[in-house]
């Protein structure tokens, strides 16, 4: 049974089936398993606080969002995956404000936010800093270094989110290396624990919000549960939709679906 | 170096509360003065090099910069895909600092050796290399670091004191001959190799000597460098590093593209384990034919 989306879901996933569209290219199911995270993040979180898209891959839904919110114009968004463009198919190194750092080799967001989180814990800032990651991405070594190190450190403002969709590159994570985004490990580890439904924009929207840093100086783990490719049936839940692009029947398809799902709201 | 080493950063701390230094669980008996005095801008990132290169690029992405310090091959090899990314592509302050470059943990073993560090390094975008030859170079360093604000890797080795009448440059001058008839250029600490080779030819073969400590040089480097090649037909560059992507293929490249061509060249280098048994640093630089006997026969095959 499909989930409901809401209107602004709906909308900002046919944006960004329009982007990819146009481009033909893939990354599409990834972008659609984080984007209403990426769409909390960047609507709830303070500006002074960072936001790291770790899982650089689903850049076009950071792409999107941005341009939704007015922070990257319609005309920046439309040289996406176009030579001499700054929106490549993952983030580049100074492309704004909002997205500072390149990164799409996995494994890399971790350790920077933490550094940044330390930098700001330093000098006395009460700032958060957010990075997401997929669930996959939790296989690289760094993650267990940086993990620790910011147990170790107390750092509270750090805040990382994982978007666990169960798939990686080439299986269901739970087949390749076991469930790395197991909350009991990050606990075990010393994390404060929030699970959540990575699509349910009223959880996320509390979770962005309203959630402090931890006051016995945990830092925070998010495991949102989500579904690869959300919103698009035939897309769910299915590996080979994080390379493929879509062919004009399939875009037509996936946007007609997206339309008439909301009439049924 | 690593006494000259902690004295400049010690210094460096306590005259900036900006800058950071970050360890990867090394630095007993070397680091507990600056530990004491950097508080929490000391951090001890545990066995961890690749994140702590993040976190330091982190750190520096909020206004700070970071000397990121662990023995050369751990600090390099082992987290290069993190020194390219978080710190050159974003061009950040971000201070790679490699002891005992070269085969400078002797029989420590090849894990601990680093003669392939330059060629990796230099080749990254944004990225300036270090490699101090006489024990006060290794502040002129830092401070030309600290000056520049961009990536760096400084390789830290055995530096003897400098010679009278010479002075810190990234392509110093150390003697000069009024009618040399062989340019030496070195890389870093193997200089020491080269001046007693130099002692034991004596003046029958008078020579330019070169000491390189940056990589790259700027032009007005390369053309002292290339007139003195031009006048004595003869060049001899000696590094403990591999021949490839070391400063011998990156000088003759500079060179050649000068329009210099037309002269006799040696390369004194790194062979990696030729008998592959393993000793101390002069074990392995006499394996290599980086020994001051080895150099000074090449000095005068060049009469």
């Amino acid at each position: 049974m499909p989930r409901t989306l809401s209107q602004q879901q709906r909308h900002i996933r046919q944006k960004l089936l329009r982007l990819y569209y146009g481009a033909s290219c893939g990354h599409i199911a990834c972008s659609l398993s984080c984007i209403d995270i990426v769409q909390a993040a960047y609507s709830w979180k303070a500006a002074s606080e960072e936001f790291i898209l770790s899982k650089g891959h689903a850049a076009g839904a950071m792409y999107v969002v941005l341009n939704a919110l007015g922070r990257i114009s319609d005309e920046q968004l439309t040289s996406f995956y176009k030579d001499g463009t700054k929106l490549a198919a993952h983030p580049s190194a100074g492309t704004s404000r909002d997205i500072p750092f390149a990164l799409g080799s996995l494994g890399h967001g971790l350790p920077i936010a933490t550094g940044i989180a330390y930098g700001k814990n330093h000098v006395g800032l009460a700032d958060r800093t957010f990075v997401l990651m997929s669930d996959g991405e939790t296989n690289e070594g760094t993650t267990w270094e940086a993990a620790h190190f910011a147990v170790r450190n107390s750092l509270s403002g750090l805040f990382v989110i994982i978007d666990k969709n169960g798939l990686q590159g080439f299986g269901r994570t739970s087949d390749v290396l076991g469930d790395t985004a197991d909350p009991a490990v990050w606990r075990a580890m010393g994390f404060r624990v929030i699970e959540g439904d990575g699509h349910n924009e009223a959880f996320l929207k509390s979770f962005m919000d309203e959630t402090r840093p931890d006051a016995d100086g945990r830092p925070t783990v998010l495991i949102a549960n989500t579904v690869k490719g959300c919103g698009v049936p035939y897309m769910e839940d299915k590996l080979e939709w994080h390379y493929l692009p879509m062919n004009k029947e399939l875009f037509d398809d996936a946007m007609t679906y997206l339309e008439e799902s909301g009439h049924a709201e | 170096m690593r006494n000259e080493f902690c004295a400049a950063i010690a210094n460096v701390m306590s005259e900036s509360t900006t800058t950071f230094f970050l360890t990867g669980d090394l630095g007993f008996n070397a680091l507990e003065g600056i530990q004491q005095l950097a508080g929490s801008r000391f951090i001890n990132a545990g066995v961890a090099e690749q994140s702590m290169i993040g976190i330091a690029a982190g750190i520096a992405s909020c206004g700070n910069d970071a000397f990121v310090y662990s023995i050369a091959p751990f600090a390099t090899f082992r987290c290069i895909e993190q020194i390219r990314i978080d710190v050159c592509i974003h061009d950040l302050p971000v201070y790679i600092v490699g002891n005992g470059g070269g085969y400078g943990y002797g029989i420590m073993g090849a894990t601990h050796h680093a003669i392939e560090d330059i060629g990796c390094m230099s080749t990254l975008y944004n990225m300036t290399c270090w490699i101090p030859a006489f024990a006060d170079d290794v502040r002129y360093c830092i401070d030309s670091m600290r000056a520049e604000r961009k990536p760096a890797y400084l390789r830290l080795g055995m530096g003897r004191p400098r010679p009278a009448a010479s002075v810190c440059g990234p392509a110093s001058p150390v003697t000069l001959a009024s009618d040399p008839k062989v340019t030496v250029v070195t890389l870093g600490p193997i200089i020491a190799n080269v001046l007693d080779a130099l002692e034991r030819v004596g003046s029958d073969v008078p020579a330019d000597v070169f000491s390189v400590i940056r990589i790259p040089l700027d032009e007005a480097d390369i053309a002292r460098i290339a007139a003195s090649v031009e006048a004595s037909g003869r060049l001899i560059v000696v590094e403990e590093h591999v021949a490839r992507g070391g400063l011998s293929e990156y000088l003759i490249a500079r060179l050649h593209d000068m329009g210099l061509d037309g002269f006799r060249c040696s390369r004194l280098c790194a062979a990696g384990y030729p008998n592959k048994l393993y000793g101390s640093q002069r074990y392995h630089q006499a394996q290599s034919g980086l020994d001051a006997d080895r150099i000074a026969a090449a000095l005068r095959r060049t009469q």
